[in-house]
């Protein structure tokens, strides 16, 4: 802010603040002619209304003056427009210290657990309860209070791992995060090719009411396109995310239909990166806890 | 001709009425809202009911509606009898009226079918807007040009207030409304990122204090001491309230975004002007309630005046908590929840609506040549139904605002946050039942004002009051 609009804030506060004092004083002077002290004005409107001249009320003046001498003293003490008062406040520092003061207290916590294996924090009931509460902060919104997924969000409370299960790639998973990219294939394959796929990666997981001949077509299309990250035997890949496709998990659905609209349209499933925003530290407490879910934890 | 000669009640009539019906149309917007809080699956999937499309049409309807309403009425009834001359212009009343309607309806159409700039309480889209301008500039002419040619020297406060709010909401409504058009039913703000938001809250509080404060304060001084025959308490105290409360208004908008990417000074001086508006918001109550002074008695026989005494308590406890939540660390605690909701509910409910209804049974019976309602019992009963939809309504929000402020911030030993948030909505459903009870009740007293005024106005007699010669 340039000084002139610092300067025409602070005219415009203090202004006000003066004007409002100045108008009590002035209002409160008795002038010529006027009516006695609890006597009407003198004025009539609309045949009956009328006004007493009564002092204001004692209580009330103070109360009123005591906000305008808070205010003063407040505006010394935080300043408007560019100058920041004698405390030197500002909303970012109060911010900053905040954070240091409970860095300084918590961060102890988190360092203890920092030097235990993923696995024995699983098997610390301490550890589980703070992971779980860091769980509940900032990982339900996908993955559900009861870390069971959602639509498009993986159950991970179960064995199934899109990138791996161990207790190294789920800290990786977390603190790098995971973007999955399953390409639309209707401008390649078209509706017949996508209808024939579908018939057979339906087909994978053991289903009957699937059209065996376009399955067996589709196995074709499947093996020239879809293998590359499927495999051979459909049963994914873990270090691209791409998941098996033989067992009864369907991350966004497994009706024939849902198949069709994954492979035609394609999926970009996310798992944010949380390193920076929570630190290593936390990270590793929060895999602790995750792992514990599928680990008997 | 009988016009120059009679005042112009065809459009206070007219404005009166629909502050009844409009008031049921918004109302029961806000107890399906509110049911849906509690039952969020009510109308599931059917969009154009579903609560983001119904809030808006809820805030809009019962404060540019039924509040608007209310306040197109009284200032027309109030100007005319305190200047002591017909209104300015009859057929740009008319248009007010028209116009005000229609925009009204179309509000009920738009809103629902999504369209919205965003801003709240301005969520109108800008054709829309662009007729609200019109239609108020006429009522600014029909309001000051009437000032203008008053037969008495002195201009009664009621007055000022009315006119302050409505020189204040043309204002208001214009630069927060600066968009520019996309298509027919969407535009853009002209402002970016936080000048947005100053900007529309600068607005959205002065929408509190200039529609819902200013305009209903004339409406009081107008009312009170009509239905109390008592002389206004003290008329310097009026001036020291108007003045201040206008000039301090105008700061306050900040506290709505404390603790966000506004500037510090920002907040500072929206948290300082809000506290300096304790005085001069009490100097209103003030002057209402000890107007009744002397006569106290009355309080007990006239429902009408426990309408207007009650509203007035509410207004000097809302403005009260309104500069206490406007205080940063209370804030911390308040801000984003349900106490916010209670708090304006304290206002909407306690103090305008009530202060509108007791003076809507005091002005129809008059608009249509009745010496009082058709059934006094039914306005007490409306009374108490009422206050105790209030009180229902605004302690479960209390409760359960603090309830989610102190869950949101409590913290366990090793620094995590003891409750989701999850569990915090869990734990305010019991609050939410309550309240769409006190909401149910004060619209079933609604409708028995509807019932009552219905049998009021029927068969009316001649009452367009002759104005009476200056002495």
């Amino acid at each position: 802010m340039s000084s002139f609009w610092s300067g025409w804030v602070w005219t415009l506060t203090v202004g006000n603040i003066l004007a409002c004092w100045w108008l009590i004083r002035w209002t409160m002077k008795s002038r010529q002619g006027e009516a006695a002290q609890g006597d009407v004005t003198g004025h009539t409107w609309d045949g009956t209304l009328q006004e007493y001249n009564n002092p204001l009320p004692r209580w009330w003046l103070w109360l009123f003056y005591g906000t305008l001498i808070f205010s003063a003293i407040y505006l010394v003490i935080y300043g408007v427009g560019n100058w920041h008062g004698v405390s030197g406040w500002s909303e970012t520092n109060q911010y900053d210290e905040e954070i240091k003061a409970a860095e300084a207290k918590y961060a102890p916590i988190f360092a203890k657990y920092a030097k235990m294996p993923i696995p024995a924090l699983a098997a610390d009931p301490e550890a589980v309860k703070t992971g779980r509460h860091l769980f509940l902060t900032y990982c339900m919104q996908c993955h559900g209070s009861d870390a069971k997924g959602a639509r498009g969000f993986p159950n991970l409370t179960d064995k199934d791992w899109l990138w791996g299960g161990t207790p190294e790639k789920i800290e990786e998973t977390i603190l790098n995060g995971r973007q999955a990219a399953m390409p639309t294939w209707k401008p390649i394959l078209g509706d017949d090719g996508v209808d024939k796929v579908a018939n057979y990666v339906a087909s994978l997981s053991g289903r009957k009411n699937v059209d065996a001949a376009k399955a067996e077509e589709g196995k074709k299309i499947f093996q020239t396109n879809c293998a590359a990250c499927h495999g051979m035997d459909g049963k994914g890949n873990p270090m691209l995310g791409a998941p098996n496709l033989t067992d009864k998990t369907w991350l966004y659905g497994g009706t024939l239909a849902t198949i069709k609209k994954t492979i035609s349209d394609g999926r970009n499933g996310k798992m944010p990166a949380h390193k920076d925003l929570l630190g290593k530290d936390k990270v590793h407490v929060l895999a602790g806890y995750v792992y514990s879910l599928s680990h008997g934890g | 001709m009988s016009s120059q000669t009679t005042y112009n009640y065809k459009v206070v009539r007219q404005f009166a009425i629909m502050t009844v019906i409009w008031g049921i149309v918004g109302m029961l917007v806000g107890v399906t809202i509110a049911a849906q809080l509690a039952f969020p699956d009510l109308t599931h999937g059917i969009s154009f009911l579903s609560f983001g499309r119904l809030r808006p049409l809820h805030t809009n309807a019962v404060i540019f509606a039924f509040g608007g309403s209310a306040l197109f009425a009284t200032s027309y009834y109030v100007v005319q009898r305190t200047c002591q001359t017909r209104l300015f212009s009859d057929k740009l009343a008319a248009f007010t009226f028209w116009g005000w309607n229609l925009i009204i309806v179309l509000a009920a159409i738009t809103l629902p079918l999504g369209m919205t700039s965003s801003k709240e309480y301005a969520e109108l889209e800008w054709p829309i807007d662009l007729l609200i301008a019109v239609v108020w500039v006429s009522y600014a002419i029909v309001f000051f040009g009437t000032i203008a040619k008053r037969k008495v020297k002195h201009i009664y406060v009621a007055n000022w207030f009315y006119g302050a709010f409505i020189l204040t909401i043309a204002v208001l409504h214009i630069f927060n409304n600066l968009e520019i058009p996309v298509t027919l039913t969407k535009s853009y703000s002209l402002y970016p990122g936080a000048i947005d938001a100053m900007v529309q809250w600068w607005y959205g509080h002065n929408a509190v204090g200039f529609f819902l404060t200013a305009g209903f304060l004339g409406m009081m001084y107008y009312f009170v001491p009509k239905q109390a025959g008592r002389p206004v308490y003290s008329y310097r105290l009026s001036v020291v309230h108007f003045w201040a409360l206008i000039s301090t208004y105008m700061w306050a908008g900040p506290h709505h975004l404390h603790y966000t990417a506004l500037p510090d000074w920002t907040q500072t001086v929206g948290m300082l002007f809000s506290l300096i508006l304790l005085a001069p918001s009490w100097g209103g109550m003030i002057n209402g309630i000890m107007t009744l002074s002397g006569a106290w008695h009355k309080l007990r026989e006239d429902p009408i005046l426990k309408f207007l005494i009650v509203s007035l308590s509410f207004y000097g406890m809302s403005t009260f908590e309104g500069p206490m939540m406007a205080i940063k660390t209370v804030n911390a605690l308040s801000h984003y929840t349900d106490w916010t909701v209670g708090h304006v509910h304290s206002g909407a409910l306690g103090w305008v609506a009530m202060v509108s209804i007791g003076s809507m049974y005091a002005l129809i019976p008059h608009l249509f040549g009745k010496k009082q309602m058709y059934s006094m019992a039914l306005v007490e009963a409306h009374f108490w139904i009422a206050t105790i939809g209030v009180v229902l309504y605004i302690a479960a929000m209390w409760i359960s605002g603090v309830m989610q402020g102190l869950m949101w911030r409590a913290v366990n030993a090793d620094g995590t946050l003891t409750y989701s948030f999850i569990e915090s909505v869990e734990r305010t459903y019991p609050f939410y039942y309550v309240r769409l009870i006190g909401g149910a009740l004060f619209l079933t007293g609604m409708l028995l004002m509807l019932f009552n005024v219905l049998k009021t106005i029927k068969n009316p007699a001649p009452a367009d009051d002759a104005i009476p010669q200056a002495a």
